[in-house]
Parts: structure tokens; C-alpha cells; sequence
């Protein structure tokens, strides 16, 4: 099976995501080519990095120097349009969520999201969806012998995409870019919050079982007590109770804390992208069947609300 | 400029979910549904901007799982017209099904902007928003957490990992997939929605054709086993707070 994958690219540098991504294109490709595609101007030198492809497709005009949903969509769906069949795979994250689907449209060939697992053996395409915020798996076989997957962050490991040498480079030309409704104008770096998250070696994380945020002493007294910092799920911070440079996951930092306590977090795929990695799990949460408990290392379903005064006044 | 909300009902997760014994659905009798809770984002944003810059602000659901609650619920938070999409939409609809009665319905509506939530939890066949702008014709912009007026030009954000945005300009017409709004969304107590549930005139419009070719069929639908699960620690508050006292003292 020919294997597609989308490199994606930020300030020059390949994130970690297309390098999972890539890994398992090497395991699911068997015999036949793992190729890259990559899209931007001047960025060609990024494909020394993508030795783990037996073959780079690159795309360059000024209008890809910088992600574009509409630019990235039309270069890659030329990319890869006579080169079907295949399995393509996107990374999961801001900006794959905008290429996934729309490829499927344009080379018509179906797409399975939040992809935790990809078999292609004997040639039929089967893909593992996480769905219900983790709850629920849904496995599909694809009709045809083509597929777009759309795969979560850190299910696979990057190590394995990660391999030096020069692949060939195929420079693909492109057309249609010149007139675009969607223009980049720039990138805003986060300002720097009161403490860095990535730092603290204690983190107690605080979700939507917080309730409001009131309550959100309870957490920074035992955050004290531990000499750690609070940090957030999205909800949170989306509700403005904390500044964004608390928020762990996907679209916020990732941590790797010696000890990481979740109170009232359900363990949601984009949460737990952020803080899988810790040394140490702790999760309280009243639902027995919360996502996050598959991540801890002890959970408790209590209270949070009676667990955690207790707990501070026990350190 | 007038925008369209997309509104999804899906499972509550607070809820026990169960899987029906074909093994290849969820066990739907006993669902309860709420609002996706980036829909409720995307109508804030509408919302507010229609307050800014005037327009209306059009809410539109398939008919499934209690669509008429969502939307009696929009029409109290003060989207202008409210549309029920007609068709047969029962069990699991795939994204591009619903794109696809949307794009029927959007093209006979005078719009510009489509606001739709960035994701919802309950289907693996990719991201609505995305497949209805290409149904449409029309560029998208997904992970929206900012969307301002520059004199009929949009200023949109997008974000990316670690609180990096990007910023865009776009002349819409434009399909955005809303994360988070600029405010905590609107709240509106149960008597209100009553009241527009008498009030209000909902709108049906039939889907048309839908046919759409997923190219994929579900094989099994599972809870995750039990592998790495944590260690879970029993007793009283007090107890389980000793206990969680050791640990956490002998790692740091
Ligand atoms: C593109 C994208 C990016 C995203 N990025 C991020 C990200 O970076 N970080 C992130 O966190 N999310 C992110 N999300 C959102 C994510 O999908 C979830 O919506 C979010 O993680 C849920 O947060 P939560 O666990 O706090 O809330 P919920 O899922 O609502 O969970 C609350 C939990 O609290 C428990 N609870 C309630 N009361 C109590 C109590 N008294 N005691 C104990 N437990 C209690 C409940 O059982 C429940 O499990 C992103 C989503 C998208 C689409
Ligand atoms: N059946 C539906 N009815 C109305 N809107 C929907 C429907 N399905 C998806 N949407 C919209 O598309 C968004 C993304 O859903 P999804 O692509 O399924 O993750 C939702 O948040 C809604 O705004």
C-alpha cells in the first residue's frame, strides 16, 4: 500500500506529530513507498529531515509560506491527485483539522477521523476512531482501496520518523494559488504568564468539575502546599478563570510534571495530548468511567470537593 | 452580514453510554442529548457580532434527536430565524450526509458566513464545517477563536498548539469552525425558551437529495479496554486522602 503523509510545519521546524505519523507509514506501507508531501516557499531543506520517506513531493509558491487553509487544501489535493489509490495520512491537529475532509472531498476518497489505530493488512484499510471524548472506539473498513485518516497526536511514536538521510525531492507544480479569498498575515506568539506550567514539577489540573471559579482556591491551596502550579482543561480557561498559559493539551501546553493531579477532568483526547506524558497520574473524578482513569496511575471517584481540603490538610 | 449556525445535538458524556448488542451503534433508546458545546460557541460569536455590526443570525439543524429544543433555545438567545432541515436523519448521520442537506438548504438562503461548531464528539466521518465549505464552494477557516469586522473584510484567529495564533483576512463568503467565542456563551433560563417556543415561527426546509457515498462501514464499536487503567484507591474521603498523601509524598 502506497503511503501519503502531510508534513506539517511551523516557524521551520516539523512538528512531532508528522514524525508519528510518518513511523507508522514506514510499518504500514510493507514493501511499497512511504512518500511525504510538503508544502511551502523556500522550506525545501526541511526535507533532509524527512529521511524516513523513501520520496518528498514538494510544492512552492509564495502563498505557502505560511499555513492557509485554502492554499494548503488546493496544493495538496494537486499533490495527490493522479497519485490515488493510496492511504493519506493528515495529523489530527489545528491544521489538519483543515485539510482532512476537504481532500476527501476533492479526490473523493473517504476520511476517518480521530484515528487512534491504522491496519492495512491484506489490503483492506481498516482505521480505529476515538470517539465520545475518548469513551467509545469505532473501528471502520474502508470500501475501496483508498483513505484519507486524520490520526490523533501521540499515538504513535515519533522516534520511529525520525530518520536522517536526503530523500528524492519531486518539486510538483501548482496552480490556482495567486487569487486567494483566505490571506496569512501573521503568527502572535502567546504573552508569557505569570508562571511557566512546563516548568512546575506538581501540577494540580483543574477541569469543568470545578464548578466555578470560586472554587479554585481548593486547588491553589493544595498546589501551595505541594510548591506546584494550577493548570486548566480548555473549559476553563475558555471560561476566563484562568489566563491561557494554564491550559494543558492540544491546543494549549504540553507538561510532563513529576506528579500531575486532574481533578474533575474527563480525559478528552486533546486534554490528554497535553499531560500523558507525566511521571506520575493522579485523577479524581466522580464517573467511574471517565477516559482519564485509562491514563492514571491511581484515580479515585470520589469528590473531588471532599478529597482534596482533605488531602492538603493531610501534606 | 448574515451567518448560519449549524446546531448538533449530541450524547451527553456525563451519561453512561451503552453500545447496542449488534455491537455497531449505541444504544440510542435511552440517550439524552445537548447541544454540542462548540455550537454553543459558534452562536455566541454570531451572536456577538450581529450585535456589532447588525444582520441575522439564522440557526439550522437536521430533524434528529430533539433538533427543536436546540433551536427554540437559539431563538431565545436571539438568532432571528430558526430552520428545521427535513429528511430522514435517523440513527448515526455521517458528517457529509449533514454537510451535503445543509449545502442544499444554505444555497437557498442569502447568507455569508457559516458558523460552525470546530468538532463534535459522535462522528468519525471527518468535520461538517469543513465538507459543507467544499459543497459550498467556499474557502474555511477551522479552530476559530476570533472573528472581527474590518470594513467587510474578516479578521479571523486560528489556534495552534501552545496559544500560537495565526492570523488571517478573508472576504467572505467563508465557512469558520468556531472553537471558542469571545465571551462564556449566553445562558437562557428554561422559562425563556418556553416562552419562544410559543413565540417563535420554526421553519422547516426539506434536506433534497442526500446522496453521498461514505466509502466506509463500521465494523465494531467498543469501550477501551482496561490496560494501562489506574490503580483506583477505595474508602472514605479521609482515607482515600491519606493514602493519596503517601503517594504523592514519596514522589516529590
Ligand atoms: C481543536 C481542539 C483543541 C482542544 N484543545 C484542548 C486543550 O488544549 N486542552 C483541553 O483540556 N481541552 C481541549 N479541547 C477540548 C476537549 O475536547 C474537551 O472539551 C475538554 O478537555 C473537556 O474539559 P474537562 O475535562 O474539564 O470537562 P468535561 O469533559 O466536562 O469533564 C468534567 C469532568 O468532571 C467530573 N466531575 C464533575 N463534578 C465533579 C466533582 N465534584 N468531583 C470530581 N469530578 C467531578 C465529571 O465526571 C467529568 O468527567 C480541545 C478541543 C478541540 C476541538
Ligand atoms: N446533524 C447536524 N445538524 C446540524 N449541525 C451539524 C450536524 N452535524 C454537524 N453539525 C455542525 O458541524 C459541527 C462539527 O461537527 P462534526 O463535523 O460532526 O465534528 C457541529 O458542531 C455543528 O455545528
Amino acid at each position: 500500500m502506497n503511503v501519503y503523509v502531510i508534513t506539517e510545519h511551523l516557524n521551520g521546524s516539523i512538528s512531532d506529530h508528522t514524525f508519528e505519523l510518518l513511523g507508522k507509514a514506514k510499518q504500514l506501507a510493507g514493501g511499497d513507498s512511504v512518500t511525504a508531501l510538503l508544502a511551502g516557499h523556500g522550506a525545501e531543506g526541511l526535507a533532509s529531515q524527512l529521511g524516513a520517506a523513501s520520496k518528498v513531493l514538494y510544492a512552492d509558491h509564495p502563498n505557502l509560506e505560511n499555513f492557509n487553509p485554502q492554499s494548503y487544501c488546493k496544493a495538496y489535493s494537486q499533490m495527490l491527485k493522479d497519485r490515488m489509490p493510496g492511504l493519506v495520512l493528515v495529523p489530527y491537529s489545528s491544521m489538519g483539522m483543515d485539510l482532512a475532509s476537504g481532500l476527501s472531498v476533492s479526490l473523493d476518497v473517504p476520511v476517518l477521523a480521530y484515528a487512534q489505530d491504522v491496519n492495512a493488512g491484506g489490503g483492506k484499510i481498516t482505521v480505529v476512531s476515538q470517539l465520545y471524548g475518548g469513551k467509545i472506539n469505532v473501528e471502520s473498513e474502508v470500501d475501496g482501496d483508498s483513505c484519507i485518516a486524520a490520526v490523533l497526536a501521540g499515538v504513535f511514536s515519533a522516534d520511529e520518523g525520525k530518520a536522517d538521510g536526503s530523500p528524492e525531492v519531486e518539486q510538483v507544480s501548482v496552480d490556482g494559488l495567486d487569487d486567494l479569498q483566505v490571506k496569512f498575515k501573521r503568527l502572535i506568539e502567546p504573552e508569557g504568564g505569570d508562571v511557566d506550567i512546563t516548568q512546575a514539577e506538581v501540577l494540580v489540573s483543574v477541569g469543568r468539575g470545578i464548578q466555578s471559579d470560586e472554587n479554585l482556591s481548593i486547588a491553589e491551596e493544595l498546589a501551595a502546599k505541594l510548591g506546584g502550579a494550577v493548570s486548566a482543561s480548555r473549559p476553563i480557561v475558555d471560561n476566563k478563570w484562568l489566563p491561557k498559559t494554564r491550559q494543558v493539551g492540544k491546543s494549549g501546553l504540553k507538561v510532563k510534571p513529576k506528579v500531575y493531579i486532574a481533578l474533575g477532568i474527563s480525559g478528552a483526547p486533546e486534554h490528554i495530548e497535553g499531560m500523558k506524558d507525566s511521571e506520575l497520574i493522579i485523577a479524581i473524578n466522580t464517573d467511574p468511567n471517565a477516559p482519564i482513569f485509562d491514563y492514571a496511575n491511581y484515580g479515585v471517584t470520589e469528590d473531588l470537593f471532599d478529597v482534596v481540603p482533605a488531602l492538603t490538610e493531610k501534606l | 452580514m448574515n451567518i448560519i449556525v449549524p446546531l448538533r445535538q449530541v450524547p451527553d458524556l456525563v451519561e453512561e453510554l451503552e453500545i447496542e448488542s449488534g455491537g455497531k451503534d449505541l444504544d440510542r433508546e435511552w440517550l439524552k442529548f445537548k447541544v454540542n458545546e462548540f455550537d454553543d460557541h459558534a452562536l455566541e460569536e454570531a451572536l456577538c457580532f450581529k450585535e456589532d455590526h447588525g444582520g441575522q443570525v439564522i440557526a439550522i439543524a437536521l430533524d434528529a434527536n430533539d433538533a427543536d429544543k436546540a433551536l427554540y433555545a437559539a431563538a431565545a438567545k436571539g438568532a432571528d430565524r430558526v430552520i428545521k432541515i427535513t429528511g430522514n436523519f435517523e440513527g448515526q448521520v455521517a458528517s457529509r450526509t449533514a454537510a451535503k442537506a445543509m449545502a442544499n438548504v444554505i444555497a437557498q438562503l442569502e447568507w455569508n458566513m457559516v458558523f460552525a461548531g470546530v468538532q463534535a464528539v459522535d462522528e468519525r466521518d471527518g468535520q461538517v464545517g469543513v465538507l459543507l465549505a467544499h459543497f459550498l464552494g467556499v474557502p474555511h477557516v477551522s479552530v476559530v477563536t476570533g472573528v472581527s469586522n474590518n470594513g467587510g473584510t474578516l479578521e479571523i484567529h486560528k489556534e495552534y498548539g501552545g496559544g500560537i495564533i495565526a492570523e488571517f483576512e478573508v472576504a467572505p463568503p467563508v465557512v469558520l469552525g468556531i472553537q471558542a467565542a469571545r465571551q462564556t456563551p449566553r445562558y437562557v433560563p428554561v422559562a425563556k425558551v418556553r416562552r419562544a417556543m410559543r413565540s417563535t415561527d420554526l421553519e422547516e426546509m426539506d434536506a433534497g437529495d442526500v446522496s453521498v457515498n461514505v466509502g466506509s462501514q463500521v465494523t465494531r464499536m467498543y469501550k477501551p479496554e482496561a490496560g494501562g487503567r489506574a490503580e483506583m484507591l477505595e474508602g472514605s474521603a479521609e482515607e482515600v486522602a491519606a493514602k493519596l498523601a503517601e503517594i504523592i509524598r514519596s514522589k516529590v
